[in-house]
């Protein structure tokens, strides 16, 4: 890892660096992206073993799931180094996704209560 | 930004940032995705697709466990794995979840160090990732195999409501498929870097084109989406 004295700030030996390919980052960066998927997912581990309950349990699952995946697409996918065009095309489909949810939330409520009413009654 | 260098890098405008760029971006008569090459934005809409496959998987799951009148069998008991005389939960399930982690932290490294034209570190990063890959499997295998010989099937299991077999089979079985794909694809790409494929620019798989590190970079955003993938399944099957 150290670099050669005539090269004190890391610069590729090589005689022509490529200028426009590819992602350089500092290693760095990704142990510390990786320490914090380590610790966020001993938190999400804790929120069971101490079982939590209701709305705390949803709560914390959903955030720590959510900062993970955030830290896992923006850093180790570099897509915070994308442009925007890309970003928006691939990160706001899912949207249709969430909505799907919505829809199916309510039909299976629906569902649900439907099946209670007549499994009581013996439908 | 303004240095110019002999193949006209730096000396192009600099595009616009924000929506406006975005804008520019996909109305310039050429490729919207400026700053990923094809194989990068292909592998990003391959990966928006998969999302929305494992996108349904979770939401049919969530609406069959919702609408089920049966009570739904407790993960937590579960997935406990009986060591040193007590029942730990989900001990399995979150060594798989480190497991994978650190996968995706050394391809992320590999990815770095394959930029830096390091081809040894590259490849012995790409190789503890297939391992640990491998490793993921093998432990799913061995979940798989405990809740069998339990009796979970797709049709029923001893604890209550039968959906949470078949949910169980589909989701972690596709999930697990996509791992094992990705060993086999990390092996591939691992004896390119090695062979030094991507120096001299021999065609990739599937393509005529000249490969290039960039290769190891498309790999690491499939690679990085399973471990994704597997952040919800953590959230929504086993720990909600």
């Amino acid at each position: 890892m150290s670099a050669p004295a005539t090269h004190p700030h890391g610069a590729s030996p090589a005689p022509v660096a490529p200028s426009e390919e590819g992602q350089h980052h500092p290693i760095r960066l990704y142990l510390i992206v990786w320490f914090w998927l380590f610790v966020l997912s001993a938190c999400s581990y804790l929120v069971d073993y101490l079982q939590f309950e209701g709305y705390l349990r949803w709560g914390l699952i959903l955030l720590f799931m959510i900062l993970k995946a955030g830290l896992i697409v923006a850093v180790f996918m570099h897509m915070v180094w994308e442009r925007l065009a890309l970003v928006y095309a691939i990160l706001l489909p899912p949207i249709a996704v969430l909505i799907f949810v919505a829809i199916m939330a309510v039909e299976a409520d629906y569902t649900a209560l439907t099946r209670m009413a007549s499994f009581v009654t013996g439908g | 930004m303004g240095e110019t260098t002999l193949n006209g890098f730096g000396a192009k405008a600099a595009r616009k940032s924000g929506l406006r760029g975005v804008v520019e971006d996909w109305s310039s008569d050429q490729r919207a995705f400026k700053s990923a090459s094809w194989g990068k934005a292909m592998m990003w809409i391959f990966l928006l697709s998969d999302t929305f496959v494992f996108g349904c998987f979770l939401l049919a799951y969530m609406t069959a466990r919702m609408s089920t009148t049966e009570p739904w069998p407790d993960a937590n008991e579960v997935f406990a794995l009986h060591i040193g005389g007590a029942n730990i939960p989900l001990i399995l399930i979150a060594i798989m979840t480190f497991v994978l982690i650190s996968s995706s932290g050394t391809m992320a490294m590999a990815v770095n160090y394959a930029y830096r034209r390091n081809r040894n570190v590259t490849v012995a990063l790409l190789l503890v990732t297939a391992a640990l890959g491998a490793t993921f499997v093998g432990m799913q295998a061995f979940e798989w195999t405990k809740l069998i010989t339990e009796g979970v099937r797709p049709w029923g299991n001893p604890w209550g409501a039968a959906q949470f077999g078949s949910s169980f089979f589909m989701i972690t079985g596709f999930h697990g498929t996509h791992v094992t794909f990705g060993v086999i694809f990390l092996l591939i790409v691992a004896r390119k870097v090695w062979r030094g494929d991507y120096d001299r620019g021999t065609p990739g798989f599937f393509t005529s084109r000249r490969g290039d590190y960039e290769h190891v970079e498309i790999m690491g955003l499939y690679w990085h989406f399973v471990d994704l993938v597997w952040v919800f399944i953590f959230a929504f099957f086993y720990l909600w």
